[in-house]
């Protein structure tokens, strides 16, 4: 077990289609970290930021970027890129050096802008990156790979086209009740039947929108929190695990998953090992979780980390939806933030956004989407090219 | 005007059938015997690596760096299966000029080499065509052509519809 680091503010720019730069969206987020965190941005000692490959090269350097809106005030500064667990990797950038001493107190920070329609790869002829040639010589979305995922799901579990519209009117009703969610509208199950198939058996009201949108952290030293506040919300754990070779589990942007024929397989795959990870540096398990933030990417995916999770048995997923235990209110709330359902998917701020959604809940601030009494949680993400993503969180 | 066939990735599959325009593995029909989606093997460890890798290894248990081409299994299992109902962006080529026809994308599991392999569907397959676990076969397809030249690729095809 590592040592805590106190999340003293959390802060967003809401999620939309705003058509403004990804800084103009991070420094807003910024300064409402830092006016929840009670500090001014001079006391900040170490800038992180998740990298968005969207906005040129102050998106590769993200950080700086942020610092220098900010205004420059010579604090370290550290930039990451891990597709989806960016953010992740950014708080866990934060921790590291705030538990190696070397600071006290850090802002970590992810935004982006993104396109409409598809994800695409960068341009020109790249025959050497896996993620233009998926595009090329497949045509293979992102959606794509969520449908395959949930007709896999429906041979294997008997999961249902209507399990799948289940999570949408879950995660839609949470995130009517978030003021920095980009769709604040309760969706019902006839809505996402009659929207038009993107990748059989998803339906668009099954996949998740790419947003604009922008979260920032305040993270400390316990030290330097108890100066400012009593009984902060806590990081325990950080997980940022890489999967185990063979992995046999198909992933963007894969053309094939490795061969289990010279080696066997692990015992866990990628997205369980992250949750594995995660419960087992911070010493606790999925019995004691009140609220989990899970990217559900598309709604067959949330069924997925469930399992993954084991917050139910594998193939169970379904039927912990159906028993109401993941909704508000239910044994095991996930996405009570709304989930990508509700915000769309702005990759370096999304793992981010999670960890805001379990600060707020963790310190009883959630208004009508609070899980009452809730002390522990976790978020639960993977990013392109094998990153995991999981942090836990406590109070 | 005759164009030249090219794979659009050199290496990942043998270059078969006649090679001509008109000829049936242009058209993307009829199984071919020798047509095979090429990986490489490590001759160390015996791990099977597609798509190829060619200088070292990737089983962390194994430093070879000793990879010879082996061409995988013909037939296989669906593993799963999609369809993109919306046009990708680039570098995926389409006529933007014509309505967009939807392709099946099918997830195929080999049961020597233990992996699976994505690949689109053979022209024709219906997603009511498929099911998760049936039999389907590799066969040579086109991806699409431009002035100078008939871009081949691979196609997932379900066993004895040769259409």
């Amino acid at each position: 077990m590592t040592d805590d680091v106190a999340v003293l503010g959390a802060g967003m720019h809401p999620w939309g289609k705003w058509g403004r730069s990804f800084t103009e969206y991070g420094v807003a987020a910024a300064r409402a970290a830092l006016a929840d965190a009670g500090l001014a941005w001079t006391d900040i000692q170490l800038v992180v930021g998740a990298d968005t490959v969207r906005g040129g090269y102050p998106g590769y350097v993200a950080g700086a970027t942020f610092a220098q809106a900010l205004g420059w005030q010579g604090a370290r500064v550290t930039s990451v890129y891990a597709a989806c667990a960016s953010g992740a990797q950014a708080v866990n950038a934060a921790r590291a050096q705030i538990l190696a001493g070397m600071a006290d107190v850090a802002l970590v920070i992810g935004a982006d802008a993104a396109p409409k329609g598809f994800f695409a790869p960068a341009g020109g002829n790249r025959p050497d990156d896996p993620d233009w040639l998926r595009f090329r010589v497949l045509g293979a979305t992102n959606p794509t790979y969520f449908g395959l995922y949930a007709r896999r799901r429906m041979a294997l579990h008997g999961d249902t086209l209507e399990d799948f519209a289940q999570v949408k009117v879950k995660n839609s009703a949470a995130g009517a009740a978030n003021p920095n969610a980009r769709y604040r509208k309760a969706v019902s199950a006839d809505e996402v039947a009659a929207s038009a198939v993107v990748a059989d058996p998803l339906r668009l009201l099954d996949i998740c929108a790419t947003s604009d949108g922008a979260a920032a952290v305040v993270l400390s030293s316990m030290e330097f929190a108890r100066r400012h506040t009593t009984d902060p919300v806590r990081i325990r754990a950080v997980s940022t695990v890489t999967p185990s070779y063979p992995k046999t589990v198909l992933d963007l942007p894969d053309f094939a998953t490795d061969s289990a024929a010279a080696v066997e397989p692990p015992a866990l795959g990628l997205r369980a090992s992250i949750a594995a990870a995660a419960y087992e540096e911070a010493g606790i398990g999925p019995s004691d979780l009140d609220l989990a933030e899970v990217y559900d990417l598309s709604t067959a995916l949330e069924l997925q980390w469930y399992e993954d999770l084991a917050l139910c048995a594998p193939g169970e997923g379904a039927k912990l939806l159906r028993d109401g235990a993941t909704a508000l209110g239910g044994r095991i709330p996930v996405n009570t933030s709304g989930g990508l359902a509700s915000f769309g998917e702005a990759v370096p701020a999304q793992a981010i956004a999670q960890v805001c959604e379990l600060t707020w809940q963790l310190r009883g601030l959630a208004g009508d989407r609070q899980v009452p009494g809730a002390r522990a949680g976790i978020t639960a993400n993977q990013g392109l090219f094998g990153h995991g993503s999981s942090v836990v969180a406590v109070r | 005007m005759a164009r030249a066939r090219k794979p659009v990735v050199a290496g990942w599959f043998t270059e078969a059938g006649p090679h001509t325009d008109d000829g049936p593995a242009a058209q993307g029909t009829g199984a071919d015997q020798d047509f095979r989606l090429i990986g490489t093997r490590c001759q160390d460890c015996g791990s099977v690596f597609f798509p190829r890798e060619d200088t070292f290894c990737r089983n962390p248990a194994c430093s070879g760096t000793t990879l010879e081409e082996t061409p995988l299994s013909r037939r296989g299992r669906v593993w799963s299966y999609t369809d993109g109902r919306y046009r990708p962006p680039a570098p995926y080529v389409s006529d933007p000029a014509r309505e967009w026809e939807p392709y099946v994308l099918v997830a195929v599991e080999l049961a020597a080499e233990r992996m699976v392999v994505l690949g689109q569907a053979a022209p024709g397959t219906a997603l009511a065509d498929l099911a998760v676990g049936m039999e389907v076969e590799l066969v040579p397809g086109v991806l699409n052509e431009d002035d100078e030249t008939t871009w081949t690729t691979w196609h997932w095809q379900p066993l004895g519809g040769d259409r």
